[in-house]
Protein backbone atom coordinates (compact mmCIF):
# COMPACT_ATOMS: atom_id res chain seq x y z
CA UNK A 1 0.00 0.00 0.00
CA UNK A 2 1.64 2.96 -0.62
CA UNK A 3 -1.48 5.82 0.42
CA UNK A 4 -0.43 7.76 3.56
CA UNK A 5 -4.28 8.35 3.98
CA UNK A 6 -7.35 6.41 2.59
CA UNK A 7 -10.17 8.92 3.50
CA UNK A 8 -13.31 7.30 3.14
CA UNK A 9 -17.22 9.07 3.05
CA UNK A 10 -15.57 11.39 5.28
CA UNK A 11 -18.93 13.65 6.78
CA UNK A 12 -17.86 16.86 9.19
CA UNK A 13 -20.58 18.60 11.16
CA UNK A 14 -19.89 22.15 13.31
CA UNK A 15 -22.88 21.35 15.66
CA UNK A 16 -25.46 20.83 13.12
CA UNK A 17 -24.33 22.52 10.39
CA UNK A 18 -22.09 19.84 7.83
CA UNK A 19 -19.07 21.29 7.02
CA UNK A 20 -17.50 18.40 4.69
CA UNK A 21 -19.95 16.25 2.60
CA UNK A 22 -19.33 12.86 1.91
CA UNK A 23 -15.61 13.20 1.06
CA UNK A 24 -13.61 9.97 -0.52
CA UNK A 25 -9.65 10.81 -1.12
CA UNK A 26 -6.28 8.53 -1.06
CA UNK A 27 -3.25 11.14 -0.53
CA UNK A 28 0.01 9.24 -1.71
CA UNK A 29 2.73 8.90 0.20
CA UNK A 30 6.15 10.82 -0.60
CA UNK A 31 4.04 13.01 -2.69
CA UNK A 32 2.90 16.98 -2.49
CA UNK A 33 -1.37 16.64 -2.56
CA UNK A 34 -2.88 20.65 -3.09
CA UNK A 35 -6.19 20.91 -1.94
CA UNK A 36 -7.95 24.22 -3.16
CA UNK A 37 -11.28 25.79 -3.40
CA UNK A 38 -13.27 28.86 -2.45
CA UNK A 39 -12.80 30.49 1.09
CA UNK A 40 -15.23 28.63 3.43
CA UNK A 41 -15.62 25.32 1.63
CA UNK A 42 -14.02 23.27 4.34
CA UNK A 43 -10.38 22.80 3.26
CA UNK A 44 -8.74 23.80 6.42
CA UNK A 45 -11.62 21.34 8.17
CA UNK A 46 -10.01 18.89 6.08
CA UNK A 47 -7.02 18.62 6.47
CA UNK A 48 -7.38 19.53 10.36
CA UNK A 49 -9.29 16.28 10.41
CA UNK A 50 -5.64 14.48 9.26
CA UNK A 51 -4.01 15.42 12.79
CA UNK A 52 -7.13 15.30 14.90
CA UNK A 53 -6.79 19.04 15.50
CA UNK A 54 -10.59 19.32 15.25
CA UNK A 55 -11.01 17.64 18.58
CA UNK A 56 -9.69 20.58 20.22
CA UNK A 57 -13.58 22.36 18.59
CA UNK A 58 -15.97 21.61 21.19
CA UNK A 59 -18.83 21.08 18.46
CA UNK A 60 -16.70 19.39 16.24
CA UNK A 61 -18.10 16.03 15.21
CA UNK A 62 -16.74 13.21 12.64
CA UNK A 63 -18.32 10.60 10.62
CA UNK A 64 -16.76 8.55 8.23
CA UNK A 65 -13.26 7.02 8.16
CA UNK A 66 -9.77 8.45 7.96
CA UNK A 67 -7.24 5.32 7.80
CA UNK A 68 -3.50 6.46 8.30
CA UNK A 69 -1.07 3.64 6.99
CA UNK A 70 -4.18 1.43 7.43
CA UNK A 71 -5.53 2.16 10.79
CA UNK A 72 -8.50 4.62 11.20
CA UNK A 73 -7.01 7.61 13.35
CA UNK A 74 -10.22 7.70 14.86
CA UNK A 75 -11.23 4.69 16.43
CA UNK A 76 -11.64 4.40 19.84
CA UNK A 77 -7.93 3.02 20.96
CA UNK A 78 -5.82 5.71 19.31
CA UNK A 79 -3.58 7.61 20.87
CA UNK A 80 -4.02 11.05 19.82
CA UNK A 81 -1.07 12.24 20.70
CA UNK A 82 1.22 9.96 19.01
CA UNK A 83 -1.38 10.87 15.79
CA UNK A 84 0.01 14.46 16.20
CA UNK A 85 3.62 13.49 16.40
CA UNK A 86 3.45 11.41 13.56
CA UNK A 87 1.37 13.95 11.33
CA UNK A 88 2.53 17.21 11.78
CA UNK A 89 1.36 20.28 10.94
CA UNK A 90 2.43 24.55 9.99
CA UNK A 91 -0.31 26.94 10.56
CA UNK A 92 -1.48 29.75 8.07
CA UNK A 93 -0.14 32.45 10.54
CA UNK A 94 3.26 32.12 11.55
CA UNK A 95 2.95 30.48 15.07
CA UNK A 96 6.64 30.42 17.16
CA UNK A 97 6.50 30.41 20.49
CA UNK A 98 7.75 33.37 22.73
CA UNK A 99 11.16 31.43 23.84
CA UNK A 100 14.42 31.17 21.60
CA UNK A 101 15.00 29.82 18.09
CA UNK A 102 16.59 26.45 19.67
CA UNK A 103 13.95 25.67 22.86
CA UNK A 104 11.22 26.38 19.69
CA UNK A 105 13.03 23.95 17.33
CA UNK A 106 13.46 21.95 20.63
CA UNK A 107 10.27 22.08 22.18
CA UNK A 108 8.97 18.92 20.33
CA UNK A 109 11.47 16.88 21.92
CA UNK A 110 11.63 17.93 25.19
CA UNK A 111 7.78 17.05 25.69
CA UNK A 112 8.78 13.18 24.43
CA UNK A 113 11.24 13.83 27.34
CA UNK A 114 14.55 13.95 25.60
CA UNK A 115 17.12 15.77 27.49
CA UNK A 116 20.66 14.81 26.16
CA UNK A 117 21.87 18.13 25.23
CA UNK A 118 24.40 17.16 22.24
CA UNK A 119 20.97 14.80 21.01
CA UNK A 120 19.08 17.61 20.97
CA UNK A 121 21.61 20.09 19.33
CA UNK A 122 22.34 17.78 16.38
CA UNK A 123 18.58 17.46 15.72
CA UNK A 124 18.24 21.34 16.03
CA UNK A 125 21.08 22.05 13.66
CA UNK A 126 19.63 19.21 11.20
CA UNK A 127 15.80 20.47 11.35
CA UNK A 128 17.05 24.09 11.23
CA UNK A 129 19.23 23.02 8.13
CA UNK A 130 16.12 21.22 6.91
CA UNK A 131 13.94 24.22 7.13
CA UNK A 132 16.69 26.25 5.02
CA UNK A 133 17.32 28.32 7.86
CA UNK A 134 20.19 27.40 9.29
CA UNK A 135 22.12 30.10 7.88
CA UNK A 136 20.06 32.98 9.41
CA UNK A 137 19.65 31.95 12.88
CA UNK A 138 22.99 30.11 13.58
CA UNK A 139 24.41 32.64 15.31
CA UNK A 140 21.58 33.72 17.27
CA UNK A 141 19.98 30.46 18.20
CA UNK A 142 19.61 31.63 21.76
CA UNK A 143 17.62 34.78 20.77
CA UNK A 144 13.66 35.20 20.40
CA UNK A 145 12.17 33.69 17.91
CA UNK A 146 9.73 36.71 17.71
CA UNK A 147 12.91 38.89 16.48
CA UNK A 148 12.91 36.67 13.14
CA UNK A 149 10.78 38.49 10.12
CA UNK A 150 7.55 36.15 9.11
CA UNK A 151 9.15 34.32 6.42
CA UNK A 152 12.10 33.50 8.85
CA UNK A 153 9.32 32.70 12.10
CA UNK A 154 7.02 30.30 9.00
CA UNK A 155 10.75 28.46 8.51
CA UNK A 156 11.17 27.73 11.98
CA UNK A 157 7.81 26.64 12.35
CA UNK A 158 8.73 23.98 9.42
CA UNK A 159 11.98 23.29 11.47
CA UNK A 160 10.15 22.81 14.51
CA UNK A 161 7.34 20.46 13.21
CA UNK A 162 10.39 18.74 11.15
CA UNK A 163 12.27 17.88 14.17
CA UNK A 164 9.79 15.28 16.30
CA UNK A 165 10.17 12.94 12.47
CA UNK A 166 6.67 13.08 11.36
CA UNK A 167 5.64 10.94 8.68
CA UNK A 168 3.47 13.44 7.39
CA UNK A 169 3.23 17.49 7.09
CA UNK A 170 0.34 19.44 6.54
CA UNK A 171 0.52 23.11 5.42
CA UNK A 172 -2.34 25.12 5.91
CA UNK A 173 -1.89 28.39 3.30
CA UNK A 174 1.64 28.57 5.34
CA UNK A 175 2.46 31.30 2.58
CA UNK A 176 -0.74 33.61 2.70
CA UNK A 177 0.94 35.76 5.41
CA UNK A 178 4.29 36.39 3.50
CA UNK A 179 5.95 38.56 0.46
CA UNK A 180 6.75 36.42 -2.93
CA UNK A 181 10.16 36.29 -1.92
CA UNK A 182 9.54 34.26 1.35
CA UNK A 183 6.96 32.56 -0.46
CA UNK A 184 9.53 31.35 -2.94
CA UNK A 185 12.03 30.10 -0.69
CA UNK A 186 8.88 27.97 1.55
CA UNK A 187 7.57 26.23 -1.79
CA UNK A 188 11.04 25.80 -2.63
CA UNK A 189 11.37 23.95 0.97
CA UNK A 190 7.77 22.02 0.29
CA UNK A 191 8.96 20.69 -2.98
CA UNK A 192 12.46 19.46 -1.39
CA UNK A 193 10.35 17.93 1.44
CA UNK A 194 8.68 15.60 -0.60
CA UNK A 195 11.91 13.07 -0.59
CA UNK A 196 11.01 12.35 2.98
CA UNK A 197 7.87 13.08 3.63
CA UNK A 198 4.33 13.03 2.15
CA UNK A 199 3.23 16.69 2.22
CA UNK A 200 -0.61 18.11 2.15
CA UNK A 201 -0.93 22.04 1.67
CA UNK A 202 -4.20 24.09 1.37
CA UNK A 203 -3.52 27.03 -1.10
CA UNK A 204 -5.63 29.59 -2.59
CA UNK A 205 -2.88 30.32 -5.14
CA UNK A 206 -3.53 28.43 -7.98
CA UNK A 207 0.17 28.63 -9.58
CA UNK A 208 1.17 27.88 -6.18
CA UNK A 209 -0.56 24.44 -5.69
CA UNK A 210 0.58 24.05 -9.67
CA UNK A 211 3.93 24.46 -9.28
CA UNK A 212 4.67 22.59 -5.92
CA UNK A 213 2.51 19.70 -6.17
CA UNK A 214 1.65 16.16 -7.78
CA UNK A 215 -1.53 15.78 -6.71
CA UNK A 216 -4.44 18.63 -6.15
CA UNK A 217 -8.34 18.52 -4.80
CA UNK A 218 -11.11 20.83 -5.38
CA UNK A 219 -13.39 21.33 -2.59
CA UNK A 220 -16.86 23.47 -2.56
CA UNK A 221 -19.33 23.54 -0.36
CA UNK A 222 -17.95 20.89 1.72
CA UNK A 223 -17.67 18.50 -1.16
CA UNK A 224 -14.50 17.33 -2.94
CA UNK A 225 -15.52 17.88 -6.45
CA UNK A 226 -12.84 17.04 -8.06
CA UNK A 227 -9.48 15.05 -7.14
CA UNK A 228 -6.93 14.79 -9.99
CA UNK A 229 -3.44 14.55 -11.11
CA UNK A 230 -1.93 18.59 -10.67
CA UNK A 231 -1.32 18.55 -14.39
CA UNK A 232 -4.92 17.05 -15.27
CA UNK A 233 -6.67 19.32 -13.14
CA UNK A 234 -5.00 22.37 -14.25
CA UNK A 235 -4.91 21.64 -18.21
CA UNK A 236 -8.13 19.77 -18.49
CA UNK A 237 -10.29 19.84 -15.71
CA UNK A 238 -13.03 17.04 -16.01
CA UNK A 239 -15.41 19.29 -13.89
CA UNK A 240 -16.77 22.64 -14.81
CA UNK A 241 -16.59 23.96 -11.44
CA UNK A 242 -13.02 22.79 -11.32
CA UNK A 243 -12.30 24.86 -14.73
CA UNK A 244 -14.32 27.93 -13.69
CA UNK A 245 -12.23 28.23 -10.68
CA UNK A 246 -8.57 27.74 -11.49
CA UNK A 247 -9.16 30.26 -14.20
CA UNK A 248 -10.44 32.57 -11.95
CA UNK A 249 -13.79 33.29 -12.68
CA UNK A 250 -15.29 32.86 -8.99
CA UNK A 251 -13.87 32.05 -5.53
CA UNK B 1 -31.27 73.86 17.90
CA UNK B 2 -30.47 71.51 15.05
CA UNK B 3 -28.93 68.29 15.49
CA UNK B 4 -25.26 68.25 15.11
CA UNK B 5 -25.34 71.36 17.90
CA UNK B 6 -26.96 69.09 20.41
CA UNK B 7 -24.86 66.11 20.01
CA UNK B 8 -21.73 68.97 20.46
CA UNK B 9 -23.48 70.57 23.64
CA UNK B 10 -23.83 66.84 25.21
CA UNK B 11 -20.17 66.13 24.37
CA UNK B 12 -18.82 69.51 25.86
CA UNK B 13 -21.59 68.60 28.71
CA UNK B 14 -20.31 65.08 29.42
CA UNK B 15 -16.47 66.06 29.10
CA UNK B 16 -17.10 68.77 31.82
CA UNK B 17 -19.16 66.51 34.40
CA UNK B 18 -16.20 63.62 34.08
CA UNK B 19 -13.35 66.23 34.90
CA UNK B 20 -15.54 67.45 37.42
CA UNK B 21 -16.11 64.33 38.51
CA UNK B 22 -12.26 63.17 38.74
CA UNK B 23 -11.25 66.38 40.03
CA UNK B 24 -13.84 65.80 42.92
CA UNK B 25 -12.17 63.14 44.07
CA UNK B 26 -8.80 63.76 42.95
CA UNK B 27 -8.90 66.83 45.41
CA UNK B 28 -10.28 64.81 48.03
CA UNK B 29 -7.42 61.98 47.80
CA UNK B 30 -5.16 64.59 47.61
CA UNK B 31 -6.29 67.04 50.70
CA UNK B 32 -6.81 63.44 52.92
CA UNK B 33 -2.69 62.71 51.73
CA UNK B 34 -2.08 66.15 53.02
CA UNK B 35 -3.66 66.06 55.96
CA UNK B 36 -1.84 62.70 57.10
CA UNK B 37 1.23 63.40 56.02
CA UNK B 38 1.43 66.77 57.94
CA UNK B 39 0.07 65.43 61.49
CA UNK B 40 2.24 62.11 60.70
CA UNK B 41 5.36 62.89 58.91
CA UNK B 42 7.41 64.43 61.68
CA UNK B 43 6.49 61.01 63.91
CA UNK B 44 8.35 58.39 60.96
CA UNK B 45 11.35 57.72 62.35
CA UNK B 46 13.44 54.48 63.17
CA UNK B 47 12.35 54.18 66.73
CA UNK B 48 8.39 54.11 65.04
CA UNK B 49 9.82 50.84 63.43
CA UNK B 50 11.64 49.41 65.81
CA UNK B 51 9.26 49.79 68.81
CA UNK B 52 6.51 48.08 70.34
CA UNK B 53 2.87 49.92 71.16
CA UNK B 54 3.30 51.62 74.30
CA UNK B 55 0.87 53.72 76.89
CA UNK B 56 2.64 56.99 76.00
CA UNK B 57 1.93 57.77 72.63
CA UNK B 58 5.47 59.31 72.03
CA UNK B 59 6.82 55.94 72.74
CA UNK B 60 4.64 53.79 70.85
CA UNK B 61 5.84 51.60 67.49
CA UNK B 62 4.69 49.73 65.06
CA UNK B 63 7.16 46.86 65.13
CA UNK B 64 4.85 44.53 66.23
CA UNK B 65 2.37 45.66 63.51
CA UNK B 66 4.31 45.88 60.68
CA UNK B 67 5.74 42.74 61.69
CA UNK B 68 2.01 40.91 61.61
CA UNK B 69 1.19 42.94 58.28
CA UNK B 70 4.42 41.22 56.42
CA UNK B 71 3.70 37.78 58.03
CA UNK B 72 -0.06 37.73 57.14
CA UNK B 73 0.33 39.05 53.22
CA UNK B 74 3.07 36.62 52.30
CA UNK B 75 1.19 33.43 53.92
CA UNK B 76 -1.92 35.10 52.30
CA UNK B 77 -0.29 35.15 49.29
CA UNK B 78 1.24 31.39 49.77
CA UNK B 79 -2.05 30.08 49.93
CA UNK B 80 -3.77 32.00 47.89
CA UNK B 81 -1.63 31.68 44.60
CA UNK B 82 -1.79 27.84 44.40
CA UNK B 83 -5.50 27.59 44.96
CA UNK B 84 -6.63 30.08 43.16
CA UNK B 85 -4.41 29.34 39.87
CA UNK B 86 -5.52 25.20 40.16
CA UNK B 87 -8.92 26.81 40.13
CA UNK B 88 -8.71 28.96 37.55
CA UNK B 89 -7.01 26.30 35.44
CA UNK B 90 -9.66 23.89 36.28
CA UNK B 91 -12.39 26.31 35.08
CA UNK B 92 -10.61 27.63 32.24
CA UNK B 93 -8.91 24.29 30.69
CA UNK B 94 -10.63 21.32 32.18
CA UNK B 95 -14.17 22.11 33.23
CA UNK B 96 -16.59 21.17 30.76
CA UNK B 97 -19.26 23.73 30.21
CA UNK B 98 -22.57 22.84 32.04
CA UNK B 99 -24.58 24.73 34.57
CA UNK B 100 -22.89 23.68 37.22
CA UNK B 101 -19.68 25.31 36.26
CA UNK B 102 -22.12 28.43 35.79
CA UNK B 103 -23.10 28.36 39.06
CA UNK B 104 -19.50 28.26 40.03
CA UNK B 105 -18.18 31.09 37.66
CA UNK B 106 -21.23 33.60 38.71
CA UNK B 107 -20.51 32.70 42.51
CA UNK B 108 -16.85 33.48 41.94
CA UNK B 109 -17.72 36.55 40.41
CA UNK B 110 -20.16 37.17 43.21
CA UNK B 111 -17.86 36.62 46.02
CA UNK B 112 -15.69 39.50 45.03
CA UNK B 113 -18.20 41.99 46.03
CA UNK B 114 -18.91 39.92 49.22
CA UNK B 115 -18.83 42.77 52.67
CA UNK B 116 -15.47 41.72 53.78
CA UNK B 117 -16.75 41.35 57.12
CA UNK B 118 -18.60 38.18 56.61
CA UNK B 119 -15.17 36.55 55.34
CA UNK B 120 -14.13 37.89 58.68
CA UNK B 121 -17.16 35.67 60.51
CA UNK B 122 -16.39 32.94 58.22
CA UNK B 123 -12.78 32.90 59.65
CA UNK B 124 -14.02 33.06 63.27
CA UNK B 125 -16.61 30.17 62.69
CA UNK B 126 -14.35 28.08 60.83
CA UNK B 127 -11.11 28.76 61.59
CA UNK B 128 -10.83 29.89 64.78
CA UNK B 129 -13.30 27.82 66.75
CA UNK B 130 -14.09 25.09 64.79
CA UNK B 131 -10.48 24.15 63.49
CA UNK B 132 -9.69 25.80 66.93
CA UNK B 133 -6.58 27.61 65.06
CA UNK B 134 -7.11 30.19 68.05
CA UNK B 135 -6.17 34.14 66.49
CA UNK B 136 -3.36 32.76 64.76
CA UNK B 137 -1.35 34.75 61.93
CA UNK B 138 -2.43 31.27 60.01
CA UNK B 139 -6.32 31.28 60.84
CA UNK B 140 -5.77 35.42 59.79
CA UNK B 141 -4.24 34.54 56.61
CA UNK B 142 -6.15 31.92 55.67
CA UNK B 143 -9.64 34.21 56.10
CA UNK B 144 -8.17 36.78 54.03
CA UNK B 145 -6.46 34.29 51.04
CA UNK B 146 -10.37 33.08 51.10
CA UNK B 147 -11.22 36.90 50.79
CA UNK B 148 -8.68 37.85 47.98
CA UNK B 149 -8.73 34.33 46.41
CA UNK B 150 -11.58 35.94 44.00
CA UNK B 151 -9.39 38.30 42.42
CA UNK B 152 -6.68 35.39 41.91
CA UNK B 153 -8.71 33.60 39.82
CA UNK B 154 -10.11 35.88 38.09
CA UNK B 155 -7.14 37.62 37.18
CA UNK B 156 -5.65 34.29 36.28
CA UNK B 157 -8.23 33.33 33.93
CA UNK B 158 -8.14 36.81 32.26
CA UNK B 159 -4.69 35.90 32.11
CA UNK B 160 -4.93 32.25 30.62
CA UNK B 161 -7.46 33.70 28.14
CA UNK B 162 -5.41 35.86 26.80
CA UNK B 163 -2.84 33.43 25.54
CA UNK B 164 -3.87 33.67 22.08
CA UNK B 165 -5.55 30.09 20.49
CA UNK B 166 -2.46 29.51 17.69
CA UNK B 167 0.45 29.20 20.84
CA UNK B 168 -2.15 26.01 22.00
CA UNK B 169 -2.47 24.32 18.48
CA UNK B 170 1.15 24.67 17.71
CA UNK B 171 1.85 22.68 21.21
CA UNK B 172 -0.90 20.54 20.93
CA UNK B 173 0.44 19.97 17.11
CA UNK B 174 3.99 18.64 17.97
CA UNK B 175 2.64 15.89 20.61
CA UNK B 176 2.04 17.88 23.20
CA UNK B 177 -0.96 16.94 25.92
CA UNK B 178 -3.09 19.06 27.79
CA UNK B 179 -1.11 19.22 30.87
CA UNK B 180 2.56 20.04 28.80
CA UNK B 181 0.43 22.73 27.19
CA UNK B 182 -0.68 24.13 30.20
CA UNK B 183 2.61 23.21 31.62
CA UNK B 184 5.10 24.95 29.27
CA UNK B 185 3.22 27.26 27.14
CA UNK B 186 -0.35 28.73 28.79
CA UNK B 187 1.54 29.07 32.39
CA UNK B 188 4.42 31.14 31.50
CA UNK B 189 2.74 33.21 29.25
CA UNK B 190 -0.30 33.84 31.57
CA UNK B 191 2.17 34.45 34.58
CA UNK B 192 2.98 38.27 34.29
CA UNK B 193 -0.75 38.52 34.12
CA UNK B 194 -1.36 36.00 37.56
CA UNK B 195 1.61 37.41 39.53
CA UNK B 196 -0.23 41.42 39.07
CA UNK B 197 -3.29 39.99 40.22
CA UNK B 198 -1.51 37.75 43.40
CA UNK B 199 0.37 40.66 44.12
CA UNK B 200 -3.00 43.07 43.65
CA UNK B 201 -4.89 40.60 45.94
CA UNK B 202 -1.35 40.49 48.64
CA UNK B 203 -2.40 44.17 48.91
CA UNK B 204 -5.97 44.47 49.61
CA UNK B 205 -5.27 41.68 52.45
CA UNK B 206 -2.64 44.30 53.42
CA UNK B 207 -5.18 47.07 54.08
CA UNK B 208 -8.09 45.01 55.09
CA UNK B 209 -8.91 45.76 59.06
CA UNK B 210 -12.90 44.33 59.42
CA UNK B 211 -12.49 40.66 58.64
CA UNK B 212 -9.12 40.44 60.91
CA UNK B 213 -11.04 42.14 64.23
CA UNK B 214 -13.84 39.81 63.65
CA UNK B 215 -11.87 36.74 63.96
CA UNK B 216 -10.41 38.17 66.88
CA UNK B 217 -6.91 39.65 66.04
CA UNK B 218 -5.58 41.71 68.85
CA UNK B 219 -5.72 45.16 68.97
CA UNK B 220 -2.44 45.13 71.70
CA UNK B 221 0.58 43.19 70.82
CA UNK B 222 3.75 43.61 72.31
CA UNK B 223 5.26 40.33 71.04
CA UNK B 224 6.66 39.02 67.44
CA UNK B 225 5.20 35.62 66.24
CA UNK B 226 8.01 33.29 66.55
CA UNK B 227 10.69 34.03 63.80
CA UNK B 228 10.59 31.21 60.77
CA UNK B 229 14.17 30.62 60.23
CA UNK B 230 15.79 28.67 63.73
CA UNK B 231 19.04 28.53 64.96
CA UNK B 232 18.69 24.86 65.31
CA UNK B 233 18.07 21.92 62.52
CA UNK B 234 16.16 22.06 60.37
CA UNK B 235 16.46 25.93 60.48
CA UNK B 236 12.67 27.17 59.60
CA UNK B 237 10.24 27.14 62.30
CA UNK B 238 6.34 27.01 61.66
CA UNK B 239 5.69 27.89 65.04
CA UNK B 240 5.09 31.81 64.22
CA UNK B 241 2.13 30.65 61.99
CA UNK B 242 0.27 29.50 65.11
CA UNK B 243 0.76 32.99 67.85
CA UNK B 244 -1.08 35.38 67.78
CA UNK B 245 -0.84 38.74 65.72
CA UNK B 246 -1.93 42.02 64.95
CA UNK B 247 -1.16 44.21 62.11
CA UNK B 248 -0.91 47.96 60.35
CA UNK B 249 -4.70 48.72 59.89
CA UNK B 250 -5.78 47.08 63.38
CA UNK B 251 -2.88 48.93 65.48
CA UNK B 252 -3.94 52.17 63.40
CA UNK B 253 -7.84 51.63 64.55
CA UNK B 254 -6.54 50.75 68.34
CA UNK B 255 -4.78 54.49 67.86
CA UNK B 256 -7.83 56.15 66.60
CA UNK B 257 -10.04 55.48 68.96
CA UNK B 258 -8.00 56.64 71.38
CA UNK B 259 -8.63 59.98 73.36
CA UNK B 260 -4.73 61.61 73.44
CA UNK B 261 -3.78 63.72 71.37
CA UNK B 262 -0.62 61.95 70.77
CA UNK B 263 -2.29 58.94 69.17
CA UNK B 264 -3.56 60.50 66.80
CA UNK B 265 -0.24 61.67 65.17
CA UNK B 266 0.83 58.09 65.77
CA UNK B 267 -2.33 56.53 63.91
CA UNK B 268 -1.32 59.29 60.90
CA UNK B 269 2.15 57.75 60.54
CA UNK B 270 0.71 54.63 61.30
CA UNK B 271 -1.42 55.02 57.74
CA UNK B 272 1.43 56.74 55.75
CA UNK B 273 3.28 53.36 56.45
CA UNK B 274 0.24 51.66 55.13
CA UNK B 275 -0.24 53.65 52.18
CA UNK B 276 3.50 52.88 51.48
CA UNK B 277 3.44 49.81 51.27
CA UNK B 278 -0.04 49.56 49.05
CA UNK B 279 1.16 51.78 47.05
CA UNK B 280 4.40 50.72 46.20
CA UNK B 281 2.84 46.81 45.82
CA UNK B 282 0.37 48.35 43.35
CA UNK B 283 2.99 50.51 41.76
CA UNK B 284 5.02 46.96 41.09
CA UNK B 285 2.06 45.15 39.96
CA UNK B 286 1.70 48.08 37.34
CA UNK B 287 5.21 47.65 36.22
CA UNK B 288 4.72 43.72 36.05
CA UNK B 289 1.92 44.17 33.71
CA UNK B 290 3.40 47.44 31.68
CA UNK B 291 6.81 45.24 31.18
CA UNK B 292 4.92 41.94 29.98
CA UNK B 293 2.73 43.62 27.78
CA UNK B 294 5.50 45.45 25.64
CA UNK B 295 7.35 42.22 25.89
CA UNK B 296 5.03 39.35 24.73
CA UNK B 297 3.61 40.54 20.99
CA UNK B 298 2.05 37.60 19.11
N1 LIG C 1 -14.87 26.20 14.91
C1 LIG C 1 -15.91 26.25 14.05
N2 LIG C 1 -17.16 26.26 14.53
C2 LIG C 1 -18.21 26.33 13.70
N3 LIG C 1 -18.11 26.39 12.37
C3 LIG C 1 -16.88 26.39 11.82
C4 LIG C 1 -15.71 26.32 12.64
N4 LIG C 1 -14.62 26.33 11.84
C5 LIG C 1 -15.10 26.42 10.57
N5 LIG C 1 -16.45 26.44 10.55
C6 LIG C 1 -17.30 26.52 9.37
O1 LIG C 1 -16.99 25.43 8.53
C7 LIG C 1 -16.95 25.85 7.18
C8 LIG C 1 -15.61 25.49 6.56
O2 LIG C 1 -14.61 26.27 7.20
P1 LIG C 1 -13.06 26.11 6.87
O3 LIG C 1 -12.31 26.93 7.85
O4 LIG C 1 -12.74 24.68 6.81
O5 LIG C 1 -12.97 26.76 5.43
P2 LIG C 1 -11.70 27.03 4.51
O6 LIG C 1 -11.94 26.38 3.23
O7 LIG C 1 -10.47 26.69 5.24
O8 LIG C 1 -11.78 28.59 4.31
P3 LIG C 1 -10.60 29.65 4.14
O9 LIG C 1 -10.11 29.49 2.75
O10 LIG C 1 -11.27 30.96 4.34
O11 LIG C 1 -9.57 29.34 5.17
C9 LIG C 1 -17.23 27.33 7.16
O12 LIG C 1 -18.59 27.51 6.82
C10 LIG C 1 -16.99 27.76 8.57
O13 LIG C 1 -17.85 28.80 8.91
MG1 LIG D 1 -8.79 27.82 6.03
Amino acid sequence: MNNAFNIEKLNVFYGDKPALDDVNMEISQKAVTAVIGPSGCGKSTFIRCLNRMNDLIPVFRLEGSIKFNGTDIYSKDIDVIDIRRRVGMVFQKPNPFPKSIYENTAYGLRIQGIKNKSRLDGIVEASLKKAAIWDEVKDRLHQSALSLSGGQQQRLCIARAIAVEPEIILFDEPCSALDPIATAKIEDLITKLKDDYTVVIVTHNMQQAARVSDYTGFFMMGKLHEFDITKKIFTAPSNKMTEDYITGRFG
Amino acid sequence: MNRKLLNRFYDRGFLFVGIFATSISLIFLLALLLDVIADGMGRLGWQFFANYPSRKPEEAGILSAWVGTVWVMVLTGCIAFPLGISSAIYLEEYSSKNWLTDIIEINIANLAGVPSIIYGLLGLGLFVRFLNMERSVIAGAMTLAILVLPIVILSTREAIKSIPPSIREASYALGASKWQTIRNQVLPSAMPGIMTGVILAMSRAAGETAPLITMGALTYVAFLPASPISSEFPYISIQGLFDAFTVLPIQIFNWVSRPQKGFAIDAAAGIIVLLIITFVMNAFAIYLRQKYQRKIRW
